[in-house]
């Protein structure tokens, strides 16, 4: 276990191969944030444009779905297939979700404030 | 060369040092193994005091009060203080050996881990000195904690959070040290199940102890900073506590039981001399445990009326956990089932644990079904049942394992003949204390009561209730006469002590150096050892890399430091309410040292050392003879 730690020196292709990844990379990055951005901005407008609440809530909640799936996998690197345990980390926050869930109906259903 | 010299007579004060700042998981597990037993026997010791005050009715030997304080400092040591910290001792020591680790994943965290659950756990005993302890029930209702006067309730939120994000930082760490550290070949369906049952046990700890923080909070900032969270008088509302207590508390008891299961099927195989009867079901059953563990908080609040389609609900879901709690059940029978049995100390634990855990898991079943919850709590049958799932799984499961892993953890094997002694004496004073009880709640005695009437039938079964419980002091003061007896012992110096190890630890032969495997072990199926003695290997591993320079982590007395700090940054905020002015300044300064150390830590690169291989090889024939490890 660690011994023998080598150090290695990019080669000119490398590096360009990289500089490219991470363009690339970058521009996914700034296109997900506007949407995000556009998500939030249209949940302000259902409120502000005074629709019927039994539109508003869903339409907020779903809003609020898609907006942790990108959080999730854009912003935290979920989406990074290649990364050591990624499938152990997907499992985890999801088994998170999966238990939470209930805790959040028991508390808007049940209990009386 | 000069440092090749292994050194091995230290003085009192070098090994107290070596003691305070260790970060080896074995020394950990030990340190947890003993602050696990004395928190026990000072819990023990309250329960005996109970029972003693509910031997005759109308007996005025503890008064009401006091009785309230031994109950709920009983039962909060012995979850968090005492069973918590025992199993965390088997779980360092035995974990990084079993996945073929030289150490956890964060020794750095391992170490200040044990440091916050220790000072947590003397911060909630102080309480007896100073004013009086907690006295609102393990539970803490916040309908009773909010009005109790004095400063017992403080202790108790203060203790449990300090030793709570300790408990916390040590989940984390064997999560990741068990996804991350497994030797080669080691895949997730090769893992042996006490450590599957530790990752899983980890991962409830993980979801379950942010709740209990949360709940805590509330409750700090409540009674010592006026905030409402839990007084329905200012809008608050008394039952947030008790979802946010039980969201916790279910997963609790299954951060607690999965280990002992673990520990059970590591014991029953070596003894059956057989193979794990259906491994893929155990895993199974233990992430279905996990999980369903989640979804049941509200069984214990049946009777706070939720309504009868929540109260549906929660009913079905408790009762489905049975089924993966009878797979693995059933799992060890048909293991003992056809096997050559050898009924040794742990394994005569683990016979007594099979009935005396299905019998609680039974009445389990029975207080899930909301009707008859609304007969049966808050009476003495809801503790007739879970002593019998805590005493009957996890205590047998902790006994039976010490007698079962000391060879491992200190290289002496504890007494046999002693050990069957003080399990009959400590297994029959078990039945005899808890068993009537179940009859004395259908009779209608209430739960936390200090004493009761005479002459309503009680009286008898309380005698021998209490008779049992000195039984089982008995049984626990022979255990520690057995632990001191075989201190004095001659070392083993052997591998597979039982004879018949299958799994990896019993590979390594003890005492354990230092750095484990002085080669990380290659892993060719599940049960290691066992395959390798098979095929008549005598070293009990093959090896996945030469012998070379090991990379091992430095000691810190940082973690201790750090622990401190967050101690007497608790004392500040205790008696903030008071209006004393030290108080803001004594939070500042604990916390400050606190946020110092982490500083200091994160400034200052420690990257450790190495132990080169000629060192290796030298530590091997001091502990071993000529010719090392072989
Ligand atoms: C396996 C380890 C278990 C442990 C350590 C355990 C522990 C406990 C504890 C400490 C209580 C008392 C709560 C209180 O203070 O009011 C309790 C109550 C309860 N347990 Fe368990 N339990 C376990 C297993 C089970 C199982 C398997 C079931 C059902 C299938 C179950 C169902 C219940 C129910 C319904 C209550 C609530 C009774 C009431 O408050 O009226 N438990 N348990
Ligand atoms: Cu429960």
């Amino acid at each position: 276990m660690g011994h023998d730690t080598h150090v290695q020196a990019k080669s000119k292709k490398q590096f360009e191969y990289d500089r490219h990844h991470n363009a690339m990379h970058m521009r996914k990055q700034v296109i997900n944030f506007a949407i995000m951005i556009f998500l939030t901005f249209v949940a302000f407008a259902v409120v502000v444009a005074d629709f019927s609440p039994y539109f508003i809530k869903p339409v907020i909640l779903l809003l609020a779905g898609i907006q942790v799936v990108l959080q999730l996998y854009s912003f935290m690197h979920m989406d990074d297939k290649k990364a050591s345990h990624m499938g152990v980390i997907a499992t985890f926050v999801w088994s998170g979700v999966l238990i939470i869930f209930p805790v959040f109906l028991t508390f808007v259903t049940i209990i009386w404030w | 060369m000069s440092s090749v010299a292994v050194s091995n007579k230290k003085g009192f004060g070098a090994t107290l040092w070596d003691y305070l700042t260790t970060v080896d998981h074995k020394k950990l597990g030990v340190m947890y193994l003993f602050a696990g037993t004395l928190f026990f026997a000072i819990a023990g010791f309250e329960a005996l005091l109970m029972r003693i005050q509910l031997m005759i009715p109308n007996n005025d030997f503890v008064s009401a009060g006091t009785f309230n304080e031994l109950l709920t400092m009983h039962g909060t040591t012995m979850l968090f203080l005492a069973a918590t910290p025992l199993l965390f001792g088997f779980m360092n020591a035995i974990v990084p050996l079993q996945i073929g680790a030289r150490d956890v994943a964060f020794p750095f965290l391992n170490s200040l881990g044990f440091w916050l659950f220790f000072l947590g756990a003397i911060f909630l005993h102080l309480s007896f000195f100073l004013g009086g302890a907690p006295d609102a029930g393990w539970t803490n209702y916040a309908s009773l904690a909010l009005y109790s006067p004095g400063h017992g309730i403080d202790f108790y939120v203060l203790g449990l959070q300090i030793s709570g994000a300790g408990t916390l930082i040590s989940g984390i760490n064997f999560i990741v040290t068990i996804i991350t550290m497994r030797a080669p070949g080691m895949t997730f369906m090769r893992m042996p199940l006490f450590t599957w049952t530790t990752l899983i046990s980890s991962t409830l700890i993980l979801f379950a102890f942010p709740p209990l923080t949360v709940g805590l909070f509330f409750m700090l900032v409540d009674r010592m900073f006026g905030a409402n969270f839990f007084d329905h008088t200012m809008g608050g509302n008394t039952i947030i506590w008790e979802h946010l207590f039980w969201i916790f508390g279910h997963p609790e008891v299954y951060i607690l039981v999965l280990p002992a299961f673990g520990l059970f099927s590591e014991i029953i195989p070596v003894f059956a001399r057989k193979r794990l009867f259906g491994y893929s079901s155990m895993v199974f059953a233990t992430i279905l445990i996990g999980f369903l563990g989640f979804m049941v908080w509200a069984h214990h609040m049946f009777t706070t009326g939720l309504g009868a389609t929540a109260n549906a609900i929660f009913a079905v879901a408790t009762m489905a956990i049975a089924v993966p709690t009878g797979m693995k059940v059933f799992n060890w029978i048909m293991t003992i089932w056809g096997g050559s049995v050898k009924v040794t100390v742990p394994m005569l634990y683990a016979l007594g644990f099979i009935p005396s855990f299905v019998a609680g898991g039974v009445t389990g079943v029975m207080q899930a079904a909301a009707p008859l919850d609304y007969q049966l709590h808050d009476s003495y049958f809801i503790v007739a049942h879970f002593h019998y799932v805590i005493v009957g799984g996890i205590v047998t499961a902790i006994f039976g394992s010490m007698h079962f892993y000391w060879p491992i953890m200190f290289n002496r094997a504890l007494n046999e003949k002693l050990g069957v002694l003080t399990f009959w004496i400590f297994f029959i004073g078990f039945h005899l204390t808890f068993f009537l009880q179940h009859f004395l709640g259908l009779m209608g005695m209430p739960r936390r009561v200090f004493t009761f009437q005479a002459d309503q039938g009680w009286d008898l079964f309380n005698f021998i209730s209490s008779i049992g419980a000195i039984m089982m002091a008995i049984g626990v003061v022979l255990l520690v006469i057995n632990i001191i007896i075989t201190a004095k012992s001659k070392p083993l110096n052997c591998r597979d002590y039982w004879g018949d190890g299958r799994s990896l630890e019993w590979a390594i032969k003890t005492p354990v150096p230092f750095y484990n495997f002085k080669q990380t072990p290659l892993i060719r199926g599940f049960d290691p050892y066992w395959l390798e003695k098979h095929d008549g290997n005598k070293e009990g591993m093959i090896y996945a890399e030469p012998l070379g320079d090991i990379h091992m982590p430095n000691n810190s007395i940082l973690p201790l430091v750090m622990s401190i700090g967050t101690f007497i940054a608790a004392f500040g905020a205790l008696y903030h309410p008071d209006g004393v002015a030290w108080s803001i300044p004594v939070i500042i300064i604990g916390l400050g040292i606190t946020v110092a150390s982490m500083i200091l830590r994160s400034v200052k690169d420690d990257l450790g050392y190495h132990v080169h291989v000629e060192e290796v090889i030298a530590t091997e024939e001091h502990l071993y003879g000529k010719g090392g490890n072989k």
